[in-house]
């Protein structure tokens, strides 16, 4: 049968390359921030500040593009909700970037100091939300239902560790005042390993959305 | 009794309609909700149209053609009663092209309430403005009811169709792609239209405008080679459909 929506196809196509490279450009940042923090890199870390500008001028172009989408096709079913879908995790993945972002100016304060990485649990942390960032976003392309239940598993993860780690923060604080810097940058960086595994989970929702037709709260 | 046939107003069993040796439905069973928007949808051949007509009883007019199954409008079965009229009065009908007389508006709207034998000259004013006003064109039409309705533009015209109808005091209108003929602006005045009328009429629409079945109405029957493949809360057809094949029907993947 003659396929109608070539035009059409060809468009969500292209909308989803704009966010794949959205979020190849986004765990890129991510991993050069966390190796910035980890080896005290702060010419890295100003990069990967530098380099956000890239991310948000792609996120606009996806939401013009988008918008244009639903304007011009009047999309139903599965095409409206893989717009209305890829819209939200478009944002999802900008705040993620922001993360990263964030975590390379914690970095550039926390500049050369004796590293106190290993009272925390902030490397698993970073691991983690890496490997739920590929299942989700593979959730999205692949409409695979079993990778957005098993992110919302490993958040839980992500957040018993945050829960530890804060604790362990505050103690060694109490003996330590001398580390304040450092350690209230590395309270930041928890909560912003722990929000950017919370906006991950959005993105499994969303997939969800497009698998299902439902709304689903992953995030509890 | 349940819920469904409770505030059905017309309730469709295992119809099946045949054009000579062809079949054009096959056992259709659909419940018609009270002062509810109705939408047929399908591609061209489904059977929406022919299964339109048959809640009048349109196809009796034409040669060969065999019903089969239940129509019960307001718990009376219209294939079994032999009073046609009495049901065109109930079941109103607006077609896909304005089709007025080519007389004054006045007496197109007039036309049917002096068919039933209404003469009071009071009593028809009465009619035909209320009516008028009901199709929301009144305004556009009052001063100058006595020229030819074939003057006014075709979205005007089919306005007036409308008041035509709903001049016999319908219970049902049945409007068989009412704004395919016309400009966009005029086919979101005859939506508005119906957005109002559904507060006293139920009305069911074969259109091909899937925006306009989205907009307009409150459920959804998709249509397939003389089948319902899917019925539904207008929303869930467009946003959720069940079946793969209403699916790519309104994504316009075919059809």
């Amino acid at each position: 049968m003659m396929n109608v929506r070539k035009n059409f196809d060809k468009n969500l196509q292209e909308l989803q390359n704009k966010m794949l490279e959205m979020n190849k450009l986004t765990i890129s940042a991510f991993e050069k921030a966390f190796t910035a923090f980890k080896t005290q890199d702060v010419e890295l870390a100003l990069r990967v500040i530098d380099e956000d500008t890239a991310i948000d001028n792609l996120d606009q172009e996806i939401n013009q593009f988008a918008v244009w989408l639903i304007a011009k096709e009047q999309p139903f079913a599965t095409d409206l909700r893989r717009i209305i879908a890829s819209l939200k995790i478009t944002s999802d993945i900008e705040r993620i970037a922001d993360f990263a972002v964030n975590i390379a100016k914690a970095t550039a304060k926390i500049g050369k100091a004796e590293s106190l990485l290993n009272i925390t649990n902030l490397e698993q942390m970073n691991e983690t939300s890496l490997k739920m960032l590929n299942m989700a976003v593979s959730a999205f392309i692949d409409g695979n239902m079993e990778f957005a239940k098993e992110v919302a598993g490993l958040d839980d993860q992500v957040d018993n560790h945050y829960a530890e780690t804060y604790k362990s923060i505050t103690e060694y604080l109490r003996i330590h005042p001398e580390q304040t810097t450092q350690l209230v940058q590395l309270l930041f960086i928890n909560r912003f390993l722990e929000r950017t595994a919370d906006h991950i989970t959005n993105i499994a929702e969303s997939a969800a959305y497009l698998i299902k037709g439902q709304i689903y709260d992953l995030n509890q | 009794m349940n819920q469904s046939e409770e505030t059905a107003k017309i309730s469709v069993k295992d119809l099946s309609l045949f054009y000579g040796d062809k079949q054009a439905l096959y056992s259709v069973s659909l419940d018609i909700e009270e002062k509810k928007v109705t939408a047929l949808i399908g591609p061209s051949g489904c059977g929406k149209s022919t299964f339109l007509r048959t809640l009048n009883r349109m196809n009796d007019l034409i040669d060969g053609v065999k019903i089969t199954g239940d129509i019960v409008v307001d718990n009376e079965d219209i294939y079994k009663s032999n009073d046609v009229i009495k049901l065109r009065t109930k079941v109103g009908m607006v077609f896909q092209k304005p089709n007025l007389f080519p007389m004054s508006i006045y007496d197109n709207v007039a036309y049917g309430p002096r068919a039933q034998g209404i003469k009071n000259k009071k009593e028809l004013n009465k009619i035909v403005e209320e009516s008028l006003r009901g199709a929301a064109i009144w305004d556009e039409v009052k001063d100058r009811l006595k020229s030819s309705a074939l003057g006014l533009s075709g979205g005007q015209q089919q306005r007036v169709c409308i008041a035509r109808a709903i001049a016999m005091k319908p219970d049902i209108i049945l409007m068989d792609e009412p704004t395919s003929a016309l400009d966009p602006i005029s086919t979101l005045k005859v939506e508005e239209l119906i957005a109002q009328l559904k507060k006293e009429y139920t009305i069911v629409i074969v259109t091909h405008n899937m925006q306009q079945a989205a907009r307009v109405s409150d459920k959804t029957a998709f249509f397939l080679s003389g089948e319902i493949i899917e019925y539904d809360v207008t929303n869930n057809v467009f946003s959720n459909p069940k079946d793969q094949r209403t699916e790519d029907y309104v994504t316009g993947r075919f059809g």
